[in-house]
């Protein structure tokens, strides 16, 4: 490489090395795409594929990941944490009750830095949170380099959706300190779609997702339009309130209360004994995540006294409460954020480090229907392990796009490039009758499709084949309540009859079932074109290929399977 | 992507569906949504490909394109969250959380019970933003955390769906307080005294929406169903928030159980009286309505009138069927008059008629002895008289009144035997025709 440079060429892509981080508040992930076309994350020196975002000083020594996270306990004012928020932020705009426990942000000109002892010297520094980011990138990039034998020289980032472009630009100053090309930012949620949908076994399917991202600071949930492969995002929410840390606080308070139970002293109170506390509780609630008990000991806890207890599951689960429904409520209201219903989403991601938990899986599982996949280790075996999804994504889009120059992929996420008309309604067909009052509508083309779109759906014919027609018209999403009726008695006995077991089972059942009971309809909209297909025979299929230009005008394009010709038509665009 | 497969029919062709080409545009596209779509995947890679086709893209375009674009990543500062800062607030202590105001504490005020947890969350963090003890001490004020406290404390109580319903419970600065008597009494004032009363009462109630008041137009219906809906009112209300302190349980344990009893009835308590305000209130509200006065009248007036048009619809009724009863008599009297009056004519006329046959058949006989009973000159003798009058009898026998009245109208007056005899021989002759006279049968007349 340098000798290329010092020919004076600069560094084509095929030397790049491209790695995806998925940078964090609380932890990091590495991973990289091998020549399988398998997205991989890379474990660090001591074995960690969720490095701690931290960095820690011991007489001009730096420390990295878990070791920098166990000094928060005896070195807390020369360690940095949950920094990441705080990059390109003003001293005014950022929130520092995460770091209370480490050193403090200070207003340094206009952004923040810390002081900390990070040379053998005995003033302290101020080291800016850019610099810091830059080592804590360096760390990862070393730790990617020496992983794979080669040096990595590009990274693509994830950040969360609301990072800002003043902030973007200070980290990509941070990974070029750090001395690595950065190829994009990509949003954390986005990355998150991308691992799941990457999978060779996933096949590409209109679908609305929501991404609960929930991490140790912070719970950020996204929903989704994929279409054709592609995201758009409809609406975002980040909360403060309900996440990773404060499963940890419903943890400490628990053992704190124990503690004082027995000997009189609340190790809340000392800054050390909080610190391990917390440190051993986050280890605590992992383990409840995996097995039903857990225990929990710690040495000198306060005032020299050991402690040591455990804690079940249904105990842990009965202390979050208020927290696993924080998390819930947030799910439900971004979903009526992006105007959409509980029912119209098709799959729900859970990211983060927080989503291994099983109830809060199980929670979120409850309030979407029956046919929404919730995507979390707990309620699906195939489920991609949370922690990683980010990073995961984050390497096949570095994958993707190590080949190109770095300004052919800033041309093409240009806005003019990724700003698109999308859709308002559904375009489809009515089924069974051409009368929109009693005709079934089926949509081809789903609301939030980015246009130009094109998609092709086979129907079937009546029985006897003959003449067809085929109504295009717009669908607007309609959620249909009904009240269950009361179900006679007389069927509850027939069933009783029938089989024993089973009766009880739909006693049970119906019991439960005092809700009204909603479903997914579509109204009929504007009418957009009507076509005939004639002489169809008996049991023939007709194909019907929807095409929407990037102006919204409609081309349809209809013809019998099998046979060579077909009728065309175009719906001219619209004036506004 | 693979082309889907729906198994349900498309439906038939109706008949008479005639297009060019089998092609019949009917409508447009709606207007679309401007959204970014992110830059990621391989299927974006393949859609920039497409869209850029070697073009470059100027920082004007990408300006105006990001302009339209649809925000869905809201902004941190909603204005809504700014009100000024109240400095005796400022100055609370936050270990008597259960006297401060939680909204005013983050600046919801306005809001109150009606604030979003989003709402409430971007409020926490903005606070957050200004009074966090470390920007404090860097804005080289006193480390003093004691309104932080307050804001955490305050977000705790208001994140919790069930703390914040029993703060809610007992937010004396979201209720608005009924009209005293003396406000009552002035007229014209009802809706707007009361309406602001039982909007805020509203927020209690299990059931939502909530009937309101409504105005001076609204319907029977509405007023009626309004007040049978507040005095069955299922409020959530309750009032732990105010209980007296538990004291924990490594105290004493009667000590505790007496608390929570006490707490436990002080609730009971204040329900009761709770119901009994609300239920006091809503009579105030009743007595006062103007509207149900009205309808009262109404309904009154409504039962007059209908009680009136029965009355007057029987009394029509009434006499409508004397009327008809009259008329039948009347009817069948003069049915009867004119029955009688036509017995009588026709006795008359049959008497007439009588006369006049008598006098005609006089005329008929009359004329034959007028000229002679045919005899050209001297006396006739007795058998030719005899004979004539038999055969003027026989005649006569056949003819019906008319006919006699015709003839003794065309003999009137003939006294030429030609003339009476050629008159006689063509009513002969006439009745013969007619087949009521033989021929023959008439000897003189006939010749």
């Amino acid at each position: 490489m340098s000798a290329e440079e010092d020919n004076g060429v600069t560094v084509t892509p095929p030397e790049r090395l491209a790695i995806g981080i998925a940078f964090g508040n609380s932890n990091s992930s590495i991973a990289h795409t091998g020549s399988d076309g398998k997205p991989v994350v890379i474990a660090n020196e001591e074995g960690d594929r969720q490095i701690p975002s931290v960095l820690s000083y011991i007489e001009g020594e730096e420390f990295h990941g878990n070791q920098a996270k166990t000094q928060l306990i005896r070195n807390s004012k020369n360690t940095v944490a949950y920094f990441r928020d705080y990059i390109g932020k003003s001293f005014d705009s950022i929130d520092p009750s995460a770091s209370h426990a480490s050193a403090h942000p200070q207003k340094h000109d206009k952004t923040v830095a810390f002081s900390i002892h990070d040379t053998s010297s005995e003033s302290p520094n101020t080291v800016t949170v850019q610099e810091i980011a830059s080592r804590h990138l360096k760390r990862l990039i070393s730790s990617a380099s020496d992983f794979l034998g080669q040096s990595v020289n590009a990274v693509v980032i994830t950040v969360p959706t609301n990072f800002s472009e003043d902030q973007k630009k200070e980290l990509e100053a941070a990974a070029r300190d750090a001395k690595v090309e950065l190829l994009q930012f990509i949003p954390e949620p986005i990355a998150a779609a991308l691992a799941y949908d990457a999978r060779p076994e996933t096949e590409v399917r209109d679908k609305i997702i929501v991404v609960a991202d929930l991490g140790g600071t912070r719970s950020d949930v996204t929903v989704l339009a994929s279409r054709g492969g592609m995201y758009s995002i409809l609406a975002t929410s980040h909360d403060y309130e309900f996440a990773g840390q404060n499963l940890d606080q419903v943890l400490i308070d628990h053992f704190a209360k124990e503690f004082i139970k027995k000997n009189k002293s609340d190790p809340r109170e000392n800054p050390r004994g909080l610190a391990k506390l917390k440190h051993e509780s986050e280890a605590t609630k992992k383990a409840l995540s995996l097995g039903t008990n857990a225990t929990i000991s710690i040495e000198s806890l306060s005032e020299g006294i050991d402690f040591s207890s455990t804690v079940n599951r249904i105990r842990y689960e009965t202390l979050a409460n208020k927290v696993f429904g924080g998390i819930t409520r947030l799910i439900e209201d971004t979903v009526k954020k992006a105007e959409l219903d509980l029912l119209d989403v098709d799959e729900v991601i859970l990211s983060g480090g927080t989503s291994h938990t099983p109830k809060i899986a199980s929670n979120i599982a409850t309030i979407f229907s029956q046919t929404t996949r919730v995507l979390a280790p707990s309620t699906l075996a195939t489920a991609i392990n949370p922690s990683e999804l980010t990073a995961r994504g984050a390497a096949i889009q570095a994958s993707l796009v190590q080949e190109f120059d770095v300004d052919d992929i800033v041309q093409s996420a240009h806005p003019m490039v990724t700003v698109a008309p999308h859709l308002h309604n559904a375009i489809g067909v009515l089924l069974l009758s051409g009368d929109a009052s009693r005709g079934i509508f089926r949509p081809v083309l789903d609301p939030e499709t980015p246009v130009p779109a094109k998609r092709t759906v086979t129907f079937a014919t009546p029985r006897e084949g003959g003449d067809v027609l085929i109504k295009i018209c717009e669908g607007i999403r309609d959620i249909k309540v009904t009240k269950p009726e009361p179900k006679p008695k007389t069927n509850g006995a027939t069933v009783k009859d029938a089989d024993e077991d089973d009766s009880d089972m739909s006693d049970s059942d119906e019991e439960e079932e005092e809700e009204d009971l909603r479903e997914r309809a579509w109204k009929v909209g504007t009418e957009l074109a009507e076509v005939a297909i004639k002489g169809v025979k008996k049991g023939g299929k007709v194909e019907i290929t929807l095409n929407v230009n990037a102006e919204l005008g409609l081309q349809v394009v209809a013809r019998e399977v099998g046979s060579k010709t077909g009728v065309r038509g175009v719906v001219e665009k619209p004036e506004h | 992507m693979a082309a889907a497969h729906v198994a349900l029919p498309l439906p038939v062709l109706p008949q008479g569906w005639t297009a060019e080409k089998d092609f019949k545009p009917l409508g447009k596209i709606s207007k679309p949504i401007q959204r970014s779509i992110e830059p990621v995947g391989p299927h974006f890679l393949a859609h920039a490909r497409r869209k850029r086709h070697h073009r470059t893209f100027s920082e004007d375009e990408r300006i105006q394109a990001q302009e339209n674009v649809k925000k869905v990543e809201d902004d941190d500062d909603a204005g809504e969250i700014s009100e000024p800062e109240d400095p005796v607030m400022l100055q609370r202590d936050a270990k008597d959380w259960k006297g401060q105001d939680h909204y005013a504490v983050l600046g919801l005020s306005k809001y109150r019970h009606r604030a979003t947890e989003e709402q409430i969350k971007r409020a926490h963090r903005k606070k957050v933003l200004r009074h966090h003890p470390d920007k404090r001490a860097a804005s080289g004020g006193t480390e003093d955390d004691s309104f932080f406290k307050c804001i955490q404390k305050a977000t705790e109580i208001l994140l919790d769906p069930m703390r914040r319903q029993q703060f809610d419970s007992v937010d004396e600065n979201a209720d608005v307080e009924p009209p005293t008597k003396k406000d009552a009494a002035q007229k014209g004032k009802f809706f707007k005294l009361w309406g602001p009363v039982f909007e805020s009462e509203a927020r209690f109630s299990k059931i939502q929406p909530v009937p309101l008041l409504g105005d001076d137009s609204s319907t029977k219906d509405h007023v009626e169903n309004f007040y049978n809906f507040w005095y069955n009112f299922d409020s959530w209300r309750s009032f732990e928030y105010q209980d007296e302190d538990v004291p924990d349980d490594n105290e004493n344990r009667d000590q505790k159980r007496h608390v929570e009893r006490k707490n436990n009835n002080a609730r009971k308590k204040k329900k009761t009286e709770d119901t009994a305000r609300l239920r006091h209130l809503v009579d105030d509200a009743l007595a006062g309505d103007e509207r149900i006065k009205r309808f009262r009248t109404e309904e009154r007036a409504n039962k007059n009138k209908k009680k009136n048009e029965r009355e007057a619809a029987e009394r029509k009724a009434k006499e409508d069927a004397e009327a008809a009863k009259l008329e039948a008599a009347r009817k069948e009297k003069e049915a009867e008059e004119l029955a009688k009056a036509s017995k009588v004519d026709a006795k008359k006329a049959k008497e007439a008629a009588k006369n006049a046959a008598k006098k005609n058949k006089r005329v008929l006989k009359g004329s034959v002895k007028d000229v002679n009973y045919f005899v050209e000159s001297g006396d006739a003798n007795a058998n030719v008289v005899d004979s004539v009058l038999n055969e003027v009898d026989a005649v006569i026998a056949k003819l019906e009144p008319e006919e006699l009245a015709d003839l003794a109208a065309k003999l009137n007056g003939k006294k030429d035997i030609a003339g009476v005899k050629g008159i006689w021989i063509e009513e002969v002759k006439r009745l013969e025709g007619a087949g009521k006279l033989k021929t023959g049968d008439m000897k003189v007349l006939a010749a």
